[in-house]
């Protein structure tokens, strides 16, 4: 049975100036419930701004904010409590011990005296840390600490989990648990995590914003970022190589370039007949051909083309 | 919810050594001038009874005894508020409570009434010192009463005014010392005035506490230091509001 269309967050015009800088400009986003969006960007591209400001933390200049239709501006405490966040640096008091601390956790989110031992345990149990209760925040590893700022995030069981770049400095196995747990998460809970690392978007999201100088500059669901990666490039060698001119002349590829390096570079859709074309007129011209590699443009190139081109129009501006 | 914050904050402040040597310290100097006290009054009892009307023991030892309290816990007030947001601003922790469906002014609430309750231990501590005078004679309990509503009060303005400053601050160690430097100022309104009714020493939280402590519970003292405790709450809670809007 498909879910009715349920939209747990959603942001409108959302910008936050600072001074006379902005950080984030007239930004929309919008979350469907099971969904994890990814937010991408550059260090200062303002994910974290953007993040505070749906989390109450920082008032935005002007936009408006709505947490499964409840204004967080003009109903914060209604609002904020289907919120869990996750800063970059984990809000934890370190003199506290893991229990102690959820507990607190709990009763700062209304969580009723009765449930509160369950909604503690459960959430140890999805984030691994069902034998540290005991253990004071202060003595636990970066990796346990980010787990414990996970559990306090997600033990209210919020309809929004906003998780700030939730795997900055872990090592790989624990970003690996990190991720499994973040998808786990979307069974029931909406999540948007911020990152600078690609893969990590490709691992764990449905779909992607890339931000970059407060706006969003990319916004498509991974399956579209996928097919737009599958833009491919084919690097063609050959043993006698023809001019460019003569290239394009004979096989119609007329975006052809030719490398430093000496090979050609074709851009190519998938699904032509371009490369059928290429062999067929280096068998016929005798140029040899000695190399046909095809070269996915990854996300860090999507990305790349993106950030870049913003600045170079800032540098001409 | 209120309750939930004081009572973290109360644990936490047990944390650090800092809360339990600065007990035990407040202890040894409050037993010391206790004691002190004790001694003057049996030299000076001689003399005093010939007067028409002589100051009783729980005058001299108590209302001293307390008023001392009041001097010194400037200090411990200083040390112990200093960390009360300064310290959340600093680990980044506050974003933990105001992402949380709280308001600002339960917070600053919260962390109020935790210090007060750390607070109340060093003064029961007194209230009972000034209690077992009652095993070797007659107390007035009454003027006991009035010392501890007085010095409550008093406590419940410095700690009030220590969270403000706090807010404003991210470094612990300024927040003390600005809140330790404004109780010293406010307190030589008091000291320094030579005329009692001069607007500076009616501005010093301490001539009312004075005028309590001698058993004179009237209500313009009474609300003048419930009204600067509730002002000062609400400008901390006013700060920490703007800290949302700037960021």
């Amino acid at each position: 049975m498909p879910q009715p269309i349920d939209i747990t967050l959603a942001a409108h015009r959302l910008t936050r100036r600072y001074g006379t800088g902005l950080a984030v400009a007239e930004l929309d986003l919008e979350l469907k419930r099971g969904e994890v969006l990814g937010l991408l960007g550059p260090n200062g591209a303002g994910k974290s701004t953007t993040m505070q400001m749906l989390t109450g933390n920082l008032a935005p200049s002007s936009g408006s904010i709505a947490v499964c239709g409840i204004d967080l501006l003009e109903q914060p405490k209604r609002a904020k409590a289907r919120i869990g966040y996750l800063p970059e640096t984990p809000p934890l008091y370190r003199e506290l011990n893991v229990d102690e601390f959820l507990a607190f956790c709990a009763r700062l989110h209304r969580i009723p005296r009765t449930a509160l031992a369950q909604a503690v345990q459960q959430a140890k149990a999805r984030c691994g840390l069902a034998d540290m209760g005991r253990r004071l925040i202060a003595h636990l590893s970066k990796g346990y600490q980010q787990r414990v700022g996970i559990a306090q995030a997600i033990l209210h069981q919020p309809d929004v989990v906003i998780l700030d770049e939730p795997t900055v400095g872990l090592d790989p196995n624990q970003i690996r648990d990190i991720r499994a747990l973040i998808r786990e998460l979307s069974a029931n809970h909406s999540v948007i995590l911020s990152t600078h690392i690609l893969p990590e978007v490709e691992a764990v999201c449905d779909r992607v914003h890339i931000m970059h100088h407060g706006r969003i500059v990319f916004s498509d669901s991974i399956e579209g970022l996928r097919r737009s990666q599958q833009t491919e490039i084919l690097l063609l060698g050959f043993a006698r190589p023809p001019t460019l001119e003569s290239f394009i002349a004979m096989t119609g590829a007329s975006a052809a370039q030719r490398r430093d390096n000496g090979l050609f570079q074709v851009p190519c859709a998938p699904d032509s007949a371009l490369a059928q074309t290429i062999t067929q007129a280096a068998a016929r011209n005798d140029w040899g051909l000695t190399q046909m590699t095809p070269e996915h443009t990854s996300l860090e190139d999507v990305f790349a083309a993106l950030t870049r081109t913003e600045q170079n129009t800032e540098a001409a501006a | 919810m209120i309750a939930t914050l004081a009572w973290k904050e109360f644990r936490s402040l047990f944390a650090s050594p800092l809360a339990w040597v600065i007990l035990a310290v407040i202890q040894l100097v409050m037993a010391l001038v206790f004691f002190w006290y004790l001694s003057q009054y049996f030299e000076i009892m001689p003399r005093i009874q010939q007067l028409a009307n002589p100051p009783g023991v729980t005058e001299i030892v108590v209302g001293g005894s307390f008023y001392f309290a009041a001097i010194l816990l400037q200090v411990a007030v200083a040390l112990l508020s200093m960390r009360l947001l300064s310290d959340e601003y600093r680990n980044r922790t506050i974003s933990l409570l105001l992402s949380a469906p709280i308001s600002s002014a339960e917070i600053a609430l919260g962390k109020f009434c935790g210090l007060m309750l750390f607070l109340l231990i060093p003064v029961g501590l007194l209230t009972l010192m000034s209690a077992s005078l009652a095993l070797g004679g007659v107390v007035d309990w009454g003027l006991i009463g009035a010392n501890l509503l007085a010095l409550v009060l008093l406590l419940a303005v410095y700690s009030a005014l220590g969270l403000l400053i706090s807010s404003l601050t991210a470094h612990p160690l300024l927040a003390g010392f600005g809140t330790f430097m404004a109780l010293v100022l406010l307190m030589l309104l008091n000291i320094l005035a030579t005329d009692p009714n001069a607007t500076s020493n009616y501005l010093s939280p301490l001539s009312h506490f004075e005028i309590l402590a001698k058993g004179l519970i009237d209500t313009s003292n009474l609300s003048f230091l419930v009204i600067l405790t509730v002002t000062l709450l609400v400008l901390a809670s006013k700060i920490l509001d703007r800290r949302r809007m700037q960021g």
